[in-house]
């Protein structure tokens, strides 16, 4: 019941530049909002020009191709990045066939089962535990039980279980991607499962596949707890020459950098942070790239 | 208005005994979890006839066709009982698989659905190489046979590399029929396969399935009725999961035994 002096409020706007009310709320919301965006992206291009400025001078190639050193100016990063190439590879191997068979065991075979409803939970919950435990359970499982050691082969499976979720979660996504009408043109040609999986549904997926693959590898070489947990040698001055060798990597020597006390290692450090940045960078326009493909074909 | 008990309707003796029955659906039942949707559907599909089934939205006409080759049960939950059988062999039979049902008994859907990632002329090999019986040899011959049955090869024969989406939707559904076609079913089933086209893709359509009467048991579902009455010999008119009248089109049409036909062609409801 409002009093009859008050307009209806949905009254028909006579003047058409008059302010609407609520429009400083709106405008507040907005701005709201924008500072959401600006202030992270703000304090994270202050991080990187940080260390840019810092490390950039820093690479050269004798540094990229160097063996560490005491001597913070003569020590180099080969190693590290080597062993991070070789734990890239071997986690991709490890993890991207678990990961793709599992999402498509789930999406396309285990789609009525309550148990693949179980494992989605499982899967779901499993992505959000703390790298750190991973890591233990690497130590624990790998590096102990299995007896793998301090070696590459550990270091990948336990980076392999920790990138498994995401692996798992972004090629299921992808699968879903393909529509149902295709899976049903492909049954009623007479297919097998398989076959409409193999022949419509994974060629069509693939690019998304791909691209969580990627972004999933490229948290994986980010990563330093798991690997200090299972004993990631932090100087060593061999390349690892098998999977059972002992190894270090990219944030492993950058951890042990900044935790010297002389400012020269600062600077090494500042320059590990940059290669490992650049190596990221890399990998994610490459996914980038992928997706951007897989789009313009749909 | 109180409809009456539906009983299933039965096809005179004398009738039947004059046609060779290429399909025979006895007491037909079929769920989507507790949903019964249809009901005790007992019919006989004429070879090389085009059979065209009716009726109102939601009435059961896709779920009775899925239930020919076996699609239905794809479904979570979904559950069919009775029997179906293909030139007297019943397809619900244990040890029956349905993978090779579906190379006898084709299917071309409402919306045309080539697969994105294949040329025109891959999506016309599509069942022949997804069930790994391509050979090299024949394929040129495979490609250009489907493609003619389908209407469809003067207008893309200089664009076989071509993505078979990059068609018309009235190109791609005869994409489809062609891609039906090549794999040699000896059933064809369609549903609203016009549903998506223009009245000249459709006239296309329809004329073609003239054409494809003579090699093919055809069934096609439509919602419209003119087109049942230009394309079909037999009609069936299914009312919420009833079969509630079949017989041969013109009789059904111009002489309606039951009363929920005689509204239903008269759009008085649906
Ligand atoms: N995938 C499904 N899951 C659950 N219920 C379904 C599914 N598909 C169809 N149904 C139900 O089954 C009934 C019959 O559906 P059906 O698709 O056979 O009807 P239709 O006669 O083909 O209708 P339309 O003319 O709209 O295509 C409908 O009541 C529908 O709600
Ligand atoms: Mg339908």
């Amino acid at each position: 019941m409002s009093a009859p002096s008050k307009p209806p409020l949905l009254a028909t706007p006579t003047d058409l530049t008059a302010k609407r009310s609520g429009i400083l709320v709106e405008r507040a919301f907005i701005w709201i909002c924008r500072f959401a965006v600006i202030l992270p992206l703000f304090l994270l291009l202050v991080l990187i020009g940080d260390v840019v400025i810092e490390g950039l001078g820093r690479i050269n190639t004798d540094f990229l191709t160097g063996l560490p050193s005491r001597r913070a100016e003569q020590a180099g990063i080969w190693p590290a990045l080597v062993g991070s190439l070789y734990l890239m590879v071997l986690t991709a191997v490890l993890a991207l066939p678990l990961g793709v068979g599992a999402a498509v065991y789930l999406e396309e075979y285990g789609r009525r089962s309550r148990l693949a409803g179980i494992i989605e939970v499982a899967i779901a919950n499993l992505a959000g535990v703390p790298s750190v435990i991973y890591g233990l359970l690497g130590l624990g499982l790998f590096v102990r039980f299995f007896a793998f050691g301090n070696s590459l082969i550990a270091g990948a499976a336990t980076l392999a279980l920790l990138v498994l979720p995401i692996v798992i979660m972004s090629s299921r996504e992808a699968l879903r991607t393909v529509p149902d009408s295709l899976r049903e043109a492909a049954f009623g040609l007479g297919a097998t499962r398989w076959q409409m999986i193999r022949r419509v549904v994974l060629p069509m997926s693939l690019p998304g596949i791909l691209t969580g693959a990627i972004l999933a590898i490229s948290r994986a070489i980010g990563e330093t707890a798991p690997l200090i947990v299972i004993g990631a040698v932090v100087y060593i001055t061999f390349l690892p020459d098998g999977i059972d060798s002992e190894f270090t990597a990219l944030p492993i020597q950058i951890y042990n950098w900044v935790s010297r006390p002389q400012e020269e290692f600062l600077t090494n450090a500042a320059a590990g942070i940059v290669v490992l940045m650049l190596t990221l960078l890399l990998l994610n326009s490459v996914a980038i790239y992928l997706r951007h493909r897989h789009q313009k074909r749909q | 208005m109180a409809a009456p008990q539906p009983t299933p309707y039965r096809m005179p003796a004398e009738e039947a005994n004059n046609i060779i029955k290429k399909i025979t659906a006895t007491d037909v039942h079929a769920w989507f979890g507790d949903n019964h949707v249809l009901k005790s559907i007992t019919m006989d599909i004429p070879a090389k006839q085009v059979t065209a089934i009716i009726g109102p939205s939601g009435c059961g006409k896709s779920t009775f066709i899925r239930c020919v080759n076996r699609m239905h049960e794809l479904i979570p939950n979904a559950r069919i009982s009775g029997s179906i059988t293909l030139d007297g062999e019943n397809v619900y039979r244990p040890g029956v698989d349905p993978v090779l049902l579906r190379r006898r008994v084709g299917m071309v859907f409402q919306k045309p659905n080539p697969f994105p990632s294949m040329s025109i002329r891959d999506n016309v090999l599509a069942g022949l190489k997804l069930t790994r019986r391509y050979a090299r040899a024949d394929a040129a011959d495979t490609v250009e046979n489907a493609l003619r049955q389908a209407a469809l090869w003067d207008e893309v024969k200089d664009k076989l590399d071509e993505p078979g989406t990059s068609l018309s939707g009235g190109q791609q559904q005869r994409l489809c029929i062609a891609r039906t076609l090549a794999v040699a079913p000896e059933v064809v089933l369609m549903d609203e396969p016009c549903s998506a086209l223009d009245p000249i893709a459709t006239a296309r359509i329809e004329d073609l399935l003239h054409v494809l009467r003579k090699d093919y048991t055809i069934v096609i579902v439509t919602h419209n009725l003119q087109q049942a009455t230009r394309v079909s010999q037999r009609t069936a008119f299914f009312l919420t999961g009833d079969l509630v009248e079949y017989s041969d089109t013109d009789s059904l049409f111009t002489s309606p035994q039951d009363q929920r036909t005689e509204d239903y062609i008269t759009g008085k409801f649906g």
